[in-house]
């Protein structure tokens, strides 16, 4: 039974013998030490961590998917949009923002589950890894379409959860904006992490995943397990928009995830792809040298950051294709 | 099989016919927008040769024709080169720039390769408005106008010569090949054909299409900017090869005018408003993938060789 269990849950486990962890217990200490030398260093170390919390809840989304269907959804960003708009009316409408918030992740929830049904699974059936990432293609196209029909293409203003202040500690000005985002993404993975681990739907969604013959003869629906598993990302998904959309370095317009969603992807490969623990690790670690990079390093301007991430996911992806958490794969020719 | 081929020829005589004299009638302004029709023409059967015959999927080309166009509008702008002369090289500098995507792109499959040409389309333009002294950054550059005739001259003969290199690529030795890699790794690789040897040379034509598209698509438009050959292109042109067919050379001309012409018919008849264009796009690449993944193509096929079988009176297998 423990060893099932143990095949069950291979993201939260660490294979890779020890070079990951000293890794990356080597790069918080540094982020560390030079947060106590430099307070820019600390500031910036801070709310790049408020940026990967983004990248990460949004990389887990895409995880999520990958494990189940082996297939990247690129629609995750639009769907993250739509639902982001979604919030912004109805806190134009007058709701408050926590009950707007909470509003959105209902409505994502049940929205991921009818999208999965109605314009994923018919390409499913017959489909091969092809046609299903075109099909997610023009999902992506459809929802940033629908998004710029229904809105209009004009940047709108979102208002913050987080009061706009800044609080000290030991000389480094910390804003609530960068704590709260931090708290909430990290929040929001560990309660779907809870989710997998502690409930019988969840081990259900698990065993669908891994198995999915073996899961269907011992009673699962793997069908609905697949619509709840794209349900479940898009509520992560709308977690990272509604962020995105309160930092201030995100317009909310209908392209507001197209950078942020090669983000998340860089940070999925970082982390193996098929990790939700080193998705999050990933996502952190992209926010971080994203933000220290152009801080530190001259010729690396604001424009250059998606090349940037590029290339971290090109290397990542010819030196150890697994990523840090991944399992490694043999495959023919 | 004899007489599919007559309707064959007597379809593309037709249709080359029609493009041949369509300049005629046209107002100049319709004109440029037929040679807008030839460089898409160009990019998704450059995009074909790569995915649809090759199977490696790719969703940067827009990436490709940024690199082709920023060829063309340099030359012209800032070395005095004649707009012409600058085609092949784009087509040279283009196919360099598949060569060295096509490289690691060996080492990925399926997804991987899908996001890893997603982030260079999404790359590439940032790149160009970082380097603005040679690029122009986000204002861009701008070149001598065209008559819409000259455009479409110039367009609608480069995308004939190129169909029929693209005809005479794939039906010989190399298309077999990079087909036999689409269809099975294995038994290709176990045939003696060189996997590495293939898909890089696919993405490096593929990628001098796209180039050579990128060059007449700066001309048709006079200028140069990022945004021009943002996401959008990309996508657009992976869903004018998926609409029209993948793997079919018949598809392409289909796929092109799709992707061109449905967001100006839509707009001019008042139907719907032209912001209304992406979800349809949206909804018909997910229709056409549940219902018939092979495209447009496949559909005409299935119509040709239906008609065909009733002429001759043969037995239906």
């Amino acid at each position: 039974m423990t060893a099932l269990t143990r095949t069950l849950v291979p993201g939260f486990r660490i294979r890779n013998s020890w070079i990951v962890p000293l890794l990356i217990a080597g790069a918080c200490v540094f982020l560390v030490i030079g947060s106590l030398q430099s307070s820019l260093f600390a500031q910036q170390t801070v709310s790049g961590l408020a940026n990967g919390g983004i990248y990460a809840s949004l990389a887990v989304a895409l995880v999520l998917i990958y494990r189940a269907t082996e297939v990247i959804n690129f629609a995750q960003g639009g769907l993250a949009t739509v639902t982001t708009y979604v919030a912004w009316q109805l806190i134009d409408w007058g709701l408050t923002y926590w009950l707007a918030f909470a509003a959105t992740l209902g409505i994502a929830f049940v929205g991921g589950m009818l999208v999965e049904l109605v314009a994923i699974r018919p390409v499913e059936r017959r489909g091969n890894v092809l046609t299903i990432v075109i099909a997610s293609i023009g999902l992506l196209i459809l929802a940033e379409g629908a998004v710029g029909w229904i809105w209009g293409a004009q940047v709108k203003f979102m208002p913050s959860a987080f009061p706009a202040r800044v609080f000290h500690v030991g000389g480094v000005a910390f804003s609530f904006q960068d704590i709260g985002t931090i708290g909430v993404s990290i929040a929001a993975v560990f309660v779907l992490w809870l989710f997998f681990r502690f409930t019988k739907v969840g081990l259900a969604m698990r065993a669908a995943a891994v198995r999915p013959a073996a899961a269907r003869l011992v009673g699962i629906r793997v069908s609905w397990m697949l619509s709840l598993g794209w349900g479940l990302a898009a509520v992560l998904g709308a977690v990272s928009g509604l962020m995105a959309a309160a930092s201030p370095s995100v317009l909310l317009q209908p392209s507001m995830m197209d950078g942020i969603l090669i983000y998340a992807f860089a940070a999925a490969v970082l982390g193996g792809l098929e990790s939700p623990a080193g998705a999050v690790v990933g996502g952190l670690s992209i926010g971080v040298i994203l933000n220290l990079l152009p801080t530190y390093v001259d010729w690396v301007a604001p424009a250059l950051l998606l090349p940037v991430a590029f290339v971290v996911m090109l290397v990542v992806l010819l030196v150890k294709p697994s990523g840090l958490f991944g399992r490694t794969r043999v495959r023919k020719v | 099989m004899r007489s599919s081929l007559v309707v064959r020829s007597v379809v593309i005589g037709a249709v080359a016919l029609a493009i041949a004299l369509a300049p005629f009638i046209l107002s100049d302004y319709n004109r440029s927008q037929g040679a807008t029709v030839a460089v898409f023409f160009i990019a998704i059967l450059g995009l074909n040769i790569v995915t649809g015959y090759t199977g490696q999927i790719s969703i940067g080309h827009g990436a490709f024709m940024a690199i082709g166009g920023y060829t063309t509008a340099i030359l012209v702008h800032d070395h005095g080169w004649s707009e012409l002369s600058t085609i092949p090289l784009a087509a040279l500098v283009g196919f360099a720039a598949g060569v060295i995507v096509g490289v690691p792109a060996l080492r990925f499959h399926g997804t991987y390769l899908a996001l890893v040409t997603f982030a260079v389309a999404l790359a590439v333009p940032q790149v160009a408005k970082n380097y603005s002294h040679f690029t122009g950054g986000t204002e861009g550059l701008v070149l001598p106008a065209h008559t819409g005739l000259w455009l479409y001259g110039v367009s609608w003969a480069a995308a004939a010569i190129l169909f029929v290199l693209a005809w005479l690529i794939l039906r010989a030795r190399t298309g077999r090949a990079f087909r036999a890699v689409r269809d099975s790794e294995v038994a290709a690789a176990s045939s003696g054909v060189s996997l590495a040897a293939y898909k890089t040379v696919a993405f490096g034509v593929s990628a001098a299409f796209a180039g050579v598209a990128g060059s007449i698509y700066v001309l048709v438009n006079n200028f140069v900017n990022p945004d021009l050959f943002g996401l959008t292109l990309s996508l657009y042109i992976l869903i004018g090869a998926v609409v029209g067919g993948l793997g079919s050379l018949w598809g392409v001309l289909v796929g092109a005018a799709f992707i061109q012409l449905l967001p100006i018919g839509l707009t001019s008849s008042h139907v719907l408003s032209s912001q209304s264009v992406p979800v349809i796009f949206g909804a018909i690449v997910i229709l056409v993938m549940a219902l018939v993944p092979r495209g447009a193509a496949d559909l005409l096929r299935a119509i040709v060789s239906l008609h065909v079988r009733r002429g001759s009176n043969a037995p239906s297998p």
